[in-house]
């Protein structure tokens, strides 16, 4: 990681400024140019460091109170197979394979989902069991109740 | 003129969770898509902010490939004694976002910190302080990523 593209990352961190050229901010802040810059952040764009750029809503404010991480147990060797695809239903945000804790945590399998309500949340947890089939040995759906860090304290 | 929740923050809501141009006058360019201008675009933005219905804006990094490193934990806290270790939890700069959720596992938070020793010695600190064992679930693959909703 260079030197200029992790000043570049903190200058950026807490936001783009709200102003005609943000990117002319960022240089400016810096002490550089604008167009090395602007090629620095189409570089990360380009490399994923960057995921995107644009804006981030609070889900509770878009009315997606429900929010469900649903977590289930796999068969490893199906796993290669269902994790993709469950990965790749319209409406799940976040999915990723992370380790069992046995036998405190027997998942294997994540899987985001957020809704209006808790019904509309179990509907789509509902396609999920249904994909994975006979390969599930067990489930469950955590809801989030509060976001203690991140935005400030908002209560679902 | 600026009502709330019309169709333009729709728009902009539903169109600008990614793909802001880099180019010298992104709003302006931005703006021409959404059938706006550059500074309504840019009120607009400021207000959605201000009052909440969003929590950032600007790029979106990549920890991991950044050469960071980040987990997810989970711990099993005492009803009685929430408050306080969300407050310890909450104190480290490594901790980026916490979740109360549902369940026996009633704390989740996710540490991002430059080394995945940093991430380990927060862990560690987080455990001494609270007296409460940390479940550590760190990301093995990544099948999907895309949190988009629409407005």
């Amino acid at each position: 990681m260079n030197d200029l593209d992790e000043r570049i990352v903190r200058a950026t961190q807490a936001g783009l400024a709200l102003v005609p050229e943000p990117y002319r901010e960022v240089a400016r802040a810096l002490g550089v140019g604008p167009v090395l810059v602007m090629e620095r952040i189409r570089g990360m764009l380009a490399d994923g460091r960057i995921r995107r750029i644009g804006l981030v809503p609070n889900h509770y404010r878009l009315g997606y109170t429900a929010n469900g991480m649903s977590v289930w147990d796999v068969d490893d060797d199906a796993l290669a197979r269902l994790g993709p695809a469950v990965g790749a239903l319209p409406f799940v945000s976040h999915c990723y394979r992370r380790p069992r804790r046995l036998p405190e945590w027997p998942y294997n399998l994540f899987a985001m989902v957020h809704g209006r309500s808790r019904p509309e949340v179990e509907e789509k947890l509902a396609k999920i069991r249904e994909l994975l089939g006979g390969a599930c040995r067990g489930r469950d759906v955590l809801y989030s109740r509060r976001i203690l860090k991140k935005t400030g304290l908002r209560l679902a | 003129m600026d009502k709330r929740g019309d169709d333009l923050d729709r728009a902009i809501l539903n169109r600008l969770q990614g793909g802001f141009p880099v180019c010298d006058r992104p709003f302006a360019r931005a703006a021409r898509e959404l059938g706006t201008d550059e500074a309504t675009l840019i009120r607009r933005i400021g207000r959605l902010l201000a009052e909440g219905t969003l929590t950032r804006f600007g790029p979106m990094y990549d920890v991991e490939k950044m050469g960071g490193a980040f987990t997810l934990c989970a711990m099993r806290v005492p009803c009685r004694d929430f408050e306080r270790v969300a407050a310890l939890v909450n104190a480290h700069p490594e901790v980026a976002h916490n979740y109360e959720r549902e369940h026996a596992y009633n704390m989740w938070f996710v540490i991002a910190a430059a080394s995945p020793q940093a991430v380990a010695g927060t862990i560690r600190a987080i455990e001494e302080e609270t007296g409460l064992p940390v479940l550590e679930l760190p990301r093995f693959e990544e099948y999907f990523i895309d949190l988009r909703l629409s407005a």
